[in-house]
């Protein structure tokens, strides 16, 4: 079980593709003006992520090694594919907020570097845990940085929450302030880099904290679930 | 060698197979859904432009394209929908481009009644900055709507301009560029049913709309 936890760990925290692989980071900073849009593609980014650990796990043994990378993007093509079909269909508001970055999920290199360097080494069940984790942590930078980026650009929370969630979501939008122009500087792209900049500062600043809080280091990093076993 | 080329070859094709028919499978259920999630939202877009009390004919139905670089600002036929009252055409509400936004094509639907007022403008897809041009969506400001009820005087209606340039529509803070292009391909749009009212209104509908 502790191995789940350190999945965990190393999903939403150590590890996490936002914050310290820095992966994904063209979604990441285009979409995240609203939150509804990054829960949106944080959802979805899960969903590949979840689908194509499993596929890539159940595959991998019958797999030979100079063919896996073709194999491992065809099996993620062919799930962002479906997603996207899936969210066009069932919300297709959001997919219409989203627009290309749907599609763009397939260049996420979060997925493709799960698949290689976890799911193919590791069973069905462990893959699936940790896309579901790593998801997770992507989701969570995407949430942070929507929910900052939106308050601050147009005073408001949720809103079009009832484009990803049906109509009765719509009471979920909180109208914080109001501002007769908005700040333009949060809404777009170079602020999502600087917010961006602010939650790694803010990772580190607590990485160093609790560092200093435990001197003794009983556990010299060894534990790391990133395993290079040679098959 | 030449063995594992094969076999590898021929399991590529096989991951290839399974993977188009899992999109394919995906595709054939959801293609029905999405079909109907398109003609809801045309038909959602139609209803604000073109009041339900003008009109007892279903306007998708009645649905014609438009094929003239110069109007539209795009050198593809575009759909145009015609609203009839008891077999007389009332209004249309017709798709057009303004090709000179600040950041590629601003896609647009007006309706525009049988003598020539404006009933209703709305934006179908854009790409313009978030924040200053993107105004322009009747979610984001009500712009829009300062159109209704707008006619053309003459074809160098002063009206037809924003305030900057000395006419009666609202420019945005900090973006002049889009509500320029907009309000000019709406203009375009007006100054060509008007000229070819007759015409058009009574023209059969010849584009194909899967609706259900």
């Amino acid at each position: 079980m502790n191995e789940y936890k350190q999945i965990a760990l190393q999903g939403l925290w150590k590890n996490n593709p936002g914050l310290v692989q820095l992966l994904g980071l063209c979604p990441l900073l285009a979409v995240t003006a609203t939150l509804t849009n990054a829960l949106g593609l944080g959802l979805a980014t899960m969903a590949v992520l979840i689908g194509s650990n499993i596929l890539v796990s159940l595959v991998k043994t019958f797999v030979p090694k100079e063919i896996r990378i073709p194999i491992f993007v065809m099996i993620i093509a062919a799930l962002v594919t479906c997603v996207q079909l899936l969210v066009n269909a069932y919300a297709y508001g959001l997919y219409q907020s989203l627009g290309i970055f749907l599609p763009l999920i397939v260049t996420n290199c979060v997925i493709i570097g799960r698949a290689e360097a976890f799911a193919s080494r590791n069973s069905v069940l462990k893959s699936a845990f940790d896309g579901f984790m790593m998801g997770l942590g992507f989701l969570l930078v995407l949430a942070v940085l929507g929910a900052s980026r939106e308050i601050l650009s147009q005073g408001t929370l949720f809103e079009g929450a009832d484009l990803l969630l049906g109509d009765w979501a719509s009471v979920l939008t909180i109208h914080l302030w109001h501002l007769d122009t908005s700040f333009l500087l949060a809404m777009l792209p170079p602020g999502a880099f600087i917010g961006m900049g602010f939650l790694i500062a803010f990772k580190n600043v607590i990485d160093k904290k609790l560092a200093e809080r435990t001197p003794e280091p009983d556990v010299p990093e060894v534990t790391r679930a990133r395993i290079t076993k040679v098959s | 060698m030449k063995k594992s080329m094969l076999r590898n070859g021929l399991l590529l094709a096989v991951f290839a197979f399974f993977c188009t028919a899992l999109v394919a499978l995906v595709n054939q259920q959801t293609f029905d859904k999405i079909k109907e999630q398109q003609q809801l939202e045309l038909k959602r877009v139609l209803h604000q432009i073109i009041p339900a009390t003008m009109h007892d004919n279903e306007l998708v139905q009645h649905c014609i394209l438009i094929h003239n670089e110069k109007v539209l600002g795009v050198d593809t036929p575009l759909p145009s929908y015609i609203a009839s009252m008891k077999g007389i055409p009332v209004a249309i509400a017709i798709e057009t481009v303004a090709p000179d936004g600040y950041s590629g094509n601003i896609k647009l639907i007006i309706g525009i009644s049988a003598d020539g007022e404006v009933l209703g403008v709305r934006t179908l897809s854009h790409a313009e900055t978030p924040g200053l041009g993107d105004k322009i969506e009747l979610r984001k400001s009500d712009w829009v709507l300062s159109f209704n009820g707008m006619s053309l005087l003459s074809e160098s209606d002063p009206r037809w301009n924003v305030k900057k340039d000395g006419g009666e529509i609202d420019q945005f803070t900090g973006a002049t560029i889009t509500p320029r292009a907009y309000i000019k391909a709406v203009k375009r749009a007006l100054v060509y049913v008007n000229a070819n009212k007759d015409k058009l209104l009574t023209r059969p509908a010849n584009c194909e709309v899967n609706y259900q």
